[in-house]
């Protein structure tokens, strides 16, 4: 009896594990072809229009293309270094997706439940950071492996960088999480379908962490690892072929993850606004429940993909010791003043805001 | 120095104060400006399947005509040759044998007859300079090839099609604004 629960469970887990590394894959191949769209949208320009209708089948063809690239590595590089690059950049990508929750939970024809989340585990936050912040190996390794000095650059820069704004994105979740009094996101999540989005309680500290979170992807204006025009493409200048296909997909992908993360974290996860969900589901049955509540968060998501990619097409880099005064002269004392400040009112109001 | 405009600004050196410090309102801003741009209208023109139509006075490919019986005008007097001012065009005569009649309006015609479109300034002179209204200039212009004896183009790409045995690809070929005089 016990064999065949676990059975269940491992199934149940691997098609989940499954269904969420390829969405994530296809997000992120159509965050491509999305990015490219907006781009000349923002630019009054019309955007790969030629492949398939709208050009929806572009991703298609540029992976084809990235396939189909000679693969060269090169002579002076360490072959096993170069290639672990691209790959723990790609693992720890997708690793981050296993905690957030997608939705509630589905209910099949025989009675069996599903959750929608990978792994609910109670340090849910915890493990997104340190997988995220495993994810700057990948970079580091890739470009010392490459033994290019631009390479090196690129990577240098985003060690520092990453490692510069995990520090003002976690103190910052720490106000959020003394709101919240919970590490696991499921529960985050479920309290602000109750009450109201952490939004409305941590505005500062959701400024704080986006901004961390663009510098943590390597996005425009924090993308100084690759930056082109000085660095002829950073970290990835040695790449080619699918190597090269890895980083750029892991890139999406952390935007994907991170915007989910956003999501479940400050506006309310899969919830639905001005909805009864209890009731919804009453009337309605879980599933067609779980299936409105992914599409609400994919909308969420998409909101926040569009945001990167807003914010791409009309900041300008910054230069690396502005990158470095934003980081710990400003978004780090402003991050701690939003903890103390959340935490006194906490104190407040635990006394019954007696002063 | 008197400015020779009123347009110059003097540089505004001042130190940023606290909200421009802060930046945000200046990439609030910026973003609001992007934005505004994808509802604007695009230049882009979707080339293959549309095209920028044409001045009603555009000198494109060159086109042999006929008359109405299908005949050709030309007459190989060499005059457009020497119009020419770039010396694109080369002939070479021959006389109409009996039974051609059908096929040649005089008694004279050109058994070949060549432009280098690489030389071609697209002037019109030779339109111009032809006594029997045989040559004029289309609408289109001469597309893209691999080898440059590609635009050498002779009597099968110049002619006009038969305006009896292809009656529609004749008259797309003359276009609206071909003379209509016979002499």
């Amino acid at each position: 009896m016990l064999l065949a629960v676990n059975l269940a469970l491992i199934i149940e887990k691997l098609v989940l594990i499954v269904a969420v590394v390829m969405s994530s894959l296809v997000v992120a191949m159509y965050t491509t072809f999305a990015e490219r769209k907006v781009a000349a949208l923002l630019q009054d320009r019309r955007g790969p229009n030629r492949a398939g209708p709208f050009g929806l089948l572009q991703p298609l063809a540029d992976g084809l293309k990235l396939f189909f690239k000679e693969e060269i590595i090169p002579n002076f590089s360490s072959k096993f270094l170069f290639i672990l690059g691209p790959c723990l950049a790609m693992l720890t990508a997708m690793m981050t997706g296993a905690v957030v929750p997608w939705g509630d939970k589905i209910v099949l024809p025989n009675g069996y439940e599903v959750s929608l989340q990978i792994a609910d585990i109670n340090i849910g936050i915890l493990y997104i950071f340190g997988v995220v912040s495993m994810g700057v190996y990948g970079i580091m390794i890739g470009s010392w492996a490459s033994n290019n000095k631009y390479s090196l650059m690129g990577g240098l820069r985003a060690a520092s960088q990453i490692i510069s704004y995990e520090l003002a994105m976690g103190i910052a979740l720490i106000a959020l999480l003394m709101v919240t009094g919970t590490l696991s996101l499921k529960t985050m999540v479920n309290q602000q379908m109750d009450g109201i989005w952490n939004i409305v309680k941590q505005p500062l500290g959701f400024l704080i962490f986006i901004i961390c979170v663009f510098a943590e992807c390597n996005r425009t204006p924090f993308d100084l690892p690759e930056a082109e025009n000085e660095l002829i493409g950073g970290y990835h200048t040695e790449y080619s072929s699918m190597k090269l296909g890895f980083y750029l997909f892991a890139e999406y992908i952390n935007m994907f993850i991170s915007s989910a993360v956003m999501a479940s974290l400050f506006f309310g996860g899969y919830d639905i606004p001005f909805l009864n969900d209890t009731q919804f589901a009453a009337e309605h049955g879980h599933n067609l429940m779980a299936l409105l509540h992914g599409a609400m968060l994919f909308i969420k998501i998409a909101f926040f993909l569009f945001l990167f990619m807003w914010v791409r097409w009309t900041i300008p880099r910054f230069r690396y010791d502005q990158l470095m005064n934003l980081g710990w002269k400003t978004l780090i004392p402003l991050a701690l003043f939003n903890m103390l400040v959340t935490g006194a009112l906490i104190l407040f109001k635990q006394n019954g805001w007696h002063f | 120095m008197q400015s020779l405009t009123n347009r110059a600004k003097a540089v505004d050196r001042r130190p940023l104060n606290l909200l421009e410090k802060a930046y945000l309102p200046a990439i609030f801003k910026g973003m609001s400006i992007t934005f505004g741009h994808m509802f604007k209208k695009r230049p882009t023109i979707n080339y293959p399947e549309k095209t920028r139509p044409f001045s009603p006075v555009f000198r494109g490919l060159h086109i042999l005509n006929r008359d109405e019986e299908g005949r050709e005008n030309c007459t190989a007097c060499g005059l457009c040759a020497v119009a020419c001012p770039a010396e694109a065009i080369t002939m070479e005569a021959a006389e109409r044998k009996s039974g051609e009649e059908n096929l040649y309006k005089e008694e004279k015609y050109a058994a070949r007859y060549e432009i280098n479109m690489l030389r071609c300034i697209f002037c019109g002179l030779c339109e111009e300079a032809c006594p029997k209204d045989a040559i004029y200039l289309s609408e289109t212009f001469a597309p893209a090839n691999y080898q440059r004896k590609g635009f050498i183009y002779g009597k099968s790409d110049l002619l006009i099609p038969h305006p009896k045995n292809e009656p529609e690809a004749f008259a797309q070929a003359r276009g609206s604004r071909v003379k209509t005089t016979n002499n």
